[in-house]
Formats: C-alpha cells, structure tokens, sequence
C-alpha cells in the first residue's frame, strides 16, 4: 500500500444518546481511489463530514495529508478545506448562479487571478468535463442531473484538489447517466493521477463500486469491519460482506 | 378505578409538559444568543463582501421601495383625516400637521416598514438560505472553506440594518406628503398655519427616535429571518415552516421591540 493520505484512528462520534462513529480505524492510500460502503445509517456521512474537519471527534483523531485537523484553528481548517474537492449527491450547485459562475466560484475566492483568466480557467475546467459551450449561461433548474454533476465535479476540482470526496455520487440516476459518472470518476483520478489525487468514494452502490475501486472499506454499525483491495475483497468470507455483495 | 401510581403520574403529566418545553424555549434562545455572537465574530472578518452587500441593499431597499411609498402616503391621508376630525371638536385642527408628522416619525414609519421588510425580506432571507441548506448549497460553502454565516448572513444583516431607516424615512415623508395634501387641498387647513406648526412642535428628536429604531428593528428582523433560515429542517416542509416562523417571529419582535425602545428613548432623547 502506498503512503497514506487520510488516516483515522480511534474515532468515536456520538449524537446524544446515540454512537454513530465507534472506535473507527482506517488508513486510506494517497493516489488511489477507496469507497466507503456501507448500508444506510451505518454512518458513512459522518465519516465523510470528519474527513472535511465539518465534525470535531468526541475521541480519536483524524489526520489528513499530515495534517491532524483536531490540532488546526477554525481559520486554519478553513484553509486546509481547500486541499478537498467535494462532489456532492445532487452536486449542490449554487441555483442562482449559471454553470460558468458555479466554476468561476472559488477561483474568485480563493485566487488573486485576473477576471479574464478565471473566466477562461473556469471554461477549460467546464470543457474537460464535458460540458459545451451552449450549457455555460444555463442555470443548474435548467441542466440534466449528469450535466449537474459535470458542473459540480469541474467546480470540485478547479482548484486543483489533492483529495476528492464524492458523496453517493451515482444514487438516484438512471444506468447510462451511472456509467457516465463512474467513467468521470475513473479518468478524473488517472488525470490528476500524477499529483497523487486522492479519491474517497462514499456509496452503497455495490456494482459501481466494483468497478472503479482499488481498496473499499466496509462500515457497519460505526466501524470498518472489512478494508481490503477490490480483488480481495470480491472474495471476503465476512458473512456481513458477503451478503451485500450477493444481492 | 384510578390507582394511586395512575393519578400520580396524571398529575406530573402536564408539570413534566411545562418543563420540556420550558427547557426547549432556554435552548432555543441559548441558540438564538449564540447566532448573534457567531454574526458578531464574523462581521468584522475579511473578507468583506461589499458586491453582496449591496445586492441585498438593492433587494431589501429598491423592491420595497414602491410598497413603502404605497403604504406611507396612505397612511400619512388617514392619520390626516382621523386626527382632524377629533381635533376639530376642540379647535386645534391646525395641529394635525405636526401630529400626524410626530406620529409617523416617532412609530408609525419605523413599526410599519419594520412589518412589511419582515414580511418581504424576512421571509425571503428564510426561503433562500433554508433552500440553500436542504439543497447541500451551504455544505458546498463550508467543504471550500467559505464559513456560510459569513458569506450568507452577514451582508444580509448589514443591509436590513442600513436599509430599514432609509426606508422609514422615505416611509415618513411619503406620509406626511399624503397628511398635507388631505389637510390643506381636502379639509382645507391653511397651509401657511399648517408649516408654521409643524415647525413649532416637530424637532429633529422626533425623527432621529425613528431612525435608531428603524435600525434596531432592521438588525432583528434580518438576524431572525438568517437565523431560521439556517435552522431549517425537513426538505421543502422545514423551508415553509421556517419562512412561516420567519415573518411570525420578525413581526412580533418588531411590536415588542418597539415598546422598549420608545421607553427608553424617551427618557434620553
């Protein structure tokens, strides 16, 4: 396994009466892509929240690219946010922005570059998506859910993200539109592949999985019970594993 | 027939009842007061977003700029008429003047603005951050390191505070355009009598009491509307119950408000 990008250890969340991360150990290799499996409720969106320094551990650490994040000021965190690009489920496009603007976004944030060269940046990012030149003025009311996860992914990664959280990114579309997403997936991380982008996958969506996975890592009831690379883990006997892959 | 434990437990039912939702109400406001810290920690941090600041100047003030107007002339024209009829019956309708001004001035344009932002801003603000929360919109802001009250909430809040007595004052003299035409062209007060008493009884305390109020209410009522708006639970249903809680919430806050204000400022104006 490579270096690690994400190493989590011990980690326990509790909401209430209620724990929803229990002493959770994971290592998650830099370069690679890792999905998190798991059935709903096991608590994968709070993992994926830790990971972004959203949620403070009530035990245990979370350290990302070196970086303990329960050691880092609000500030601080706020900055090292903008080593993540997150994909989200419905791409959580800002509505009253175009598409070019939604892209356009964090490079006027988070970049002292002139507003012709943002503009043009944010344009190649929308073209090395997929998205055409007809579609930059659109609204997000008024693209198709793929086209939706084109903009969010190309607002994800422009600015050069070193890891890409996608969070349940082919639930809810129909089999063509999950084809497209997981192909979007796979070439985003062997182009970026050379920067050593990591990519963390959260989904229940065991085909999709299979196919664009190097390692996944299974969580039930607040902990990985199984983290093994694709191959192996084709091939676990964990009768908890196994039976959500024979569905 | 009732046991012992039955009737007990009967009678602790609606003091457990009044406890929870005692604790609830200090919750909330304990929320509430934090809200107001969190805004006050951010307002002064950069970067400062002057952009959208004067967007929602632009929204709060322009698009209600005509409502005001229309709200202002006709109740200045009222006030005018009602108060003339009564001051006639002891001969001092040569004050309506003065008196509809004081009264528009000291209370009816800042509560009455108040009201309307609270309906048309206040309930906007609540619409579009609590869409902005179930659509991930806010999620989106945060995972890039954009702290969504400062980005959503602070240009909001400062406009309705800037805005609100700018429109009070526009709201005041509309009204007393309307309280002159009613009172020298329709009930025919000599208009020379009616400047030289305006000038007599309305100071400049009058209207600054108005000004500070209006900024007071426009504070609390932006701070409300933000503040369900980020609360919002339950899809588009916590959207409109948030919205609802909104406008209900902005337009008490702005009567009980007012009675506070007009105590105090009295004693130091």
């Amino acid at each position: 396994m490579s270096s690690c990008a994400i190493e989590i250890e011990n980690l326990v969340k509790r909401f209430g009466p209620h724990t929803i991360l229990d002493d959770l150990n994971v290592k998650i290799p830099q370069g690679k892509i890792t999905t998190i499996l798991g059935f709903s409720g096991a608590g994968k969106s709070t993992l994926l929240k830790h990971i972004l320094g959203l949620y403070t551990p009530d035990q245990g650490s979370v350290v990302v690219l070196g970086s303990d994040l329960g050691q880092l000021s609000e500030l601080e965190l706020r900055e090292f946010r903008q080593k993540f690009g997150m994909l989200f489920q419905y791409a959580a496009l800002f509505d009253s922005f175009t598409a070019e603007e939604n892209v356009f976004f964090p490079l006027q944030e988070f970049t002292k570059l002139g507003i012709e060269e943002i503009r043009q940046r944010a344009r190649n990012m929308l073209l090395t998506v997929g998205i055409t030149e007809d579609s930059f003025e659109k609204f997000p009311s008024q693209l198709s859910g793929g086209m939706r996860k084109r903009v969010g992914l190309a607002r994800a990664l422009v600015l050069g993200p070193d890891v890409m959280l996608y969070d349940e990114p082919t639930t809810g579309l129909d089999p063509i539109t999950t084809k497209m997403v997981n192909r979007l997936i796979l070439d985003t991380a062997e182009k970026y592949k050379d920067r050593l982008m990591t990519s963390v996958i959260i989904s229940h969506d065991i085909k999709a999985t299979l196919e664009i996975s190097d390692f996944i890592a299974f969580l039930d009831h607040g902990r990985i019970i199984e983290y093994l690379p694709v191959d192996q883990f084709k091939e676990t006997t964990n009768p908890l594993v196994r039976s959500f892959l024979d569905i | 027939m009732l046991d012992r434990v039955e009737i007990r437990q009967q009678l602790k039912a609606p003091i457990e009842h009044l406890g929870r939702s005692i604790i609830v109400n200090v919750k909330n406001f304990g929320h509430f007061f934090l809200y107001i810290l969190n805004f006050f920690y951010w307002f002064p941090r950069r970067p400062y977003r002057f952009k959208l600041l004067f967007e929602q100047m632009y929204f709060i003030g322009n698009k209600s700029i005509f409502i005001v107007c229309l709200t202002g002339s006709f109740s200045g024209m009222v006030m005018a008429y009602q108060t003339y009829f009564g001051f006639k019956l002891i001969s001092v309708d040569s004050l309506v003047g003065p008196v509809v001004a004081i009264t528009l001035a000291k209370e009816l344009a800042p509560v009455l603005t108040g009201l309307i932002v609270a309906g048309r801003a206040g309930a906007a603000m609540a619409a579009q951050i609590g869409t902005m929360k179930v659509t991930e919109q806010i999620d989106a802001l945060e995972v890039m390191g954009i702290n969504s009250h400062q980005y959503l909430a602070v240009p909001r809040i400062i406009a309705t505070t800037l805005v609100l007595p700018m429109l009070s004052t526009v709201f005041s003299l509309v009204g007393n355009i309307g309280s002159w035409v009613i009172g020298t062209k329709a009930l025919m007060i000599d208009e020379t009598l009616y400047f030289a008493k305006l000038g007599d009884f309305m100071f400049m305390e009058d209207i600054y009491q108005g000004i500070i109020k209006a900024f007071f209410f426009g504070f609390m009522i932006s701070l409300i509307g933000t503040y369900y708006g980020f609360n919002v639970t339950q899809g588009a249903e916590g959207v409109g119950k948030g919205t609802n809680l909104a406008v209900v919430w902005g337009m008490v806050t702005v009567l009980v408000l007012d009675f506070f204000l007009t105590s105090f400022l009295i004693k130091i104006l």
